[in-house]
């Protein structure tokens, strides 16, 4: 079982390696991604402003304040998480206005303006509140996802495209003929597209850290954990994409279906703190969304396992209900 | 004894149409088997159910007496008209991956020599040209050292020496004592390699024997060919069967020395005469009634 197990783990990473302008994109559209993405923010330039209102946004309570233009008002929530999201720079300014107070972060310029804008709308009396801590920059922020995104477009392209070619040109049929069963062939390539992935992205990190150098505060072995159980759930989505059609159009479709929504919603790019609820609700049941928040909350806040642990529980429940589906539905040939 | 491989009233049934229609068939060791027919006549079909690769609707498919399983695939070999093998994967590297497969399998040094591979090893499968890339797919199938091997239709597309190539190749493999079953649209294929024959067609068998006893059932004739133009019209109705086939007139005489008298008594010049036996090509169309369709 080992030997058939080896025998397509090691003939699949042969493919891959050799296919050089293959691996090379998968290496060089992260890196240039990232430092396009430094470049285009570092100036952190955002021209929307956020504040977070507690209890809530309450237009009578500072009808001026509220009128602002450019500025998005938020209801709060709890006021920890208020807090931190000042002291991590994801919003501007929190103001409570049943205890007219309000919070702003020292080092964001954006707080200040704020603070001027509230002083000449009618919020002259409100108490000033104020952290200061490292504006966590763009980049610090983006690289979390830019990461997650390059694994679920490895993972689901990488194995779902693949068993649908050798699908199609008639490869699987052949394998079929052998005793090689679906679970090793599967689980090879499980296997060889999860340390392919894993290796790619760690070099790709690495690389753009030497350079960029990110904010890491928690443990790498935790990140690394984190992605490799994204990589397990994404490919194993693949490989439910994959399992029985042998039109490469129709899986690209699928695909581009599952990841075009991820890529949007899942936090990659920019917070989801004040998108619609149910927008907000559709995007957790994302996988690269757990993966992403995860990341960006062993990197930034450095969180442990504990911190993290609803994330690893949602990505191992989705990879175990996943590969369940892929291997009951796989079949080798086109019938 | 036991056949090597034996079916038993098999059906395959695809939405409203019947592909195979409960065909019987016993196939014993160390025979080279053909299976001919029409485009659409279900040897395809018929084949990969012996292969394992389609369920049936219904029937079974024994091998040594047993259904089809575990067993068969460590000990039967297959040649797929059409198969890609991994994209970059070299000659040596394809013959090892599926020699993992198995639990015994056969030298490939040997293997590699008997397929003439040995200049190809290290080159990317893509880059073989038709012959060497036939090849390797037997090597492929020849890995497990297997019982039966089943070649769908090997020599389609391949020049005429590399068809004689391949020949030898699996006369060799008949002479190692292996079971070969064979589907082809080439008769002179068939009638070069093949001990027994089943003709097949809207997915029942039609006739079966050995391809000599087949003709000689058919046919009590032979076939004498000349120019159309030189024998006139009047004379056709006289001389038997007669059929036009590119330029030629094909007469079917079970009598040589009466047609050929005939045919000089009308004072017909003989210079460019052919006579030729029948062979499974008339055979086929005798059959089928159809043209061959490759």
């Amino acid at each position: 079982m080992l030997n058939h197990f080896l025998a397509v783990f090691m003939a699949r990473n042969r493919e891959f390696f050799r296919d050089t302008s293959s691996w090379a994109w998968n290496v060089i559209f992260p890196v240039m991604l990232v430092v396009a993405l430094t470049f285009a923010f570092s100036d952190d330039n955002k021209t929307l402003y956020k504040v977070l209102v507690l209890p809530a946004v309450n237009e009578a309570a500072l009808p001026d304040f509220f009128a602002t233009q450019h500025i998005q008002f938020i209801d709060a929530g709890s006021r920890e998480e208020a807090q931190l999201k000042v002291e991590r720079h994801l919003v501007d300014m929190l103001i409570d206005l049943d205890q007219r107070r309000y919070l702003i972060n020292e080092t964001n310029t954006n707080g200040y303006m704020l603070e001027r804008v509230l002083a000449g709308t009618g919020g002259a009396d409100f108490v000033k509140e104020s952290v200061s801590s490292r504006a966590v920059r763009y980049v610090d922020w983006v690289i979390p996802g830019v990461m997650g995104m390059n694994v679920m477009f490895a993972s689901l392209f990488g194995v779902g495209y693949v068993i649908v070619r050798y699908r199609k040109n008639g490869m699987l049929k052949r394998l079929k003929a052998t005793p090689l069963t679906a679970f090793e062939f599967l689980a090879a390539q499980v296997a060889s597209r999860l340390w392919l992935i894993l290796l790619i992205s760690s070099a790709v990190y690495a690389g753009t850290n030497y350079f960029l150098r990110f904010t890491m505060n928690g443990s790498y072995l935790n990140l690394f954990l984190l992605f490799a159980l994204g990589a397990i759930c994404l490919i194993s989505l693949g490989l439910v994409v994959a399992a029985r059609t042998s039109s490469e159009e129709l899986a690209g479709g699928l695909l581009n279906m599952l990841t075009w929504p991820m890529m949007l919603l899942s936090g990659v790019w920019f917070s989801m703190e004040g998108a619609h609820p149910w927008l907000q609700k559709l995007a957790w049941l994302f996988p690269l969304t757990h993966v992403t928040e995860g990341a960006r909350a062993i990197m930034i806040d450095g969180a442990g396992l504990a911190g993290i642990a609803h994330h690893l529980i949602f990505l191992a429940v989705l990879s175990a209900l996943f590969l369940a589906l892929g291997s009951k539905l796989f079949r080798w040939d086109q019938n | 004894m036991t056949a090597l491989l034996e079916v038993r009233k098999l059906c395959k049934t695809y939405d409203t149409l019947c592909a195979v229609d409960g065909i019987d068939l016993t196939i014993d060791g160390g025979r080279c088997f053909g299976l001919l027919g029409p485009n659409g006549a279900g040897k395809t079909t018929t084949v990969e159910m012996l292969e394992g690769i389609v369920t049936p609707t219904s029937g079974d498919i024994l091998y040594r007496g047993k259904p089809l399983g575990d067993e068969f695939r460590r000990r039967a070999g297959i040649m797929f008209q059409s198969t890609a093998l991994q994209d970059f994967m070299k000659v040596r590297e394809a013959l090892q991956m599926f020699a993992a497969f198995y639990p015994t399998t056969r030298d490939i040094d040997s293997l590699i020599r008997q397929c003439a591979l040995g200049e190809y090893l290290e080159r990317d499968v893509r880059r073989l040209s038709g012959g060497q890339r036939q090849r390797l797919l037997l090597a492929i199938a020849l890995v497990n050292d297997p019982d039966i091997v089943f070649l769908d239709e090997p020599t389609t597309g391949l020049d005429p020496q590399a068809r004689r190539n391949f020949w030898d190749l699996v006369k060799q493999i008949k002479a190692e004592g292996k079971t070969v079953v064979l589907t082809t649209h080439y008769m002179d294929e068939a009638y070069q390699l093949c001990d027994e024959l089943v003709f097949m067609d809207h997915g029942k068998i039609i006739a079966q024997g050995s391809p000599r006893d087949l003709l000689d059932s058919c046919f009590g004739d032979v076939i004498l060919t000349l120019p159309c133009g030189l024998v006139p019209a009047s004379l056709r109705d006289a001389l038997g069967t007669c059929r036009e086939h590119d330029g030629l007139l094909e007469i079917a005489s079970q009598d040589v020395n009466a047609t050929l008298a005939q045919l000089l008594g009308a004072g017909i010049s003989l210079e460019k005469l052919k006579i030729r036996e029948r062979n499974l090509e008339d055979l086929f169309l005798e059959l089928t009634g159809r043209e061959l369709r490759h």
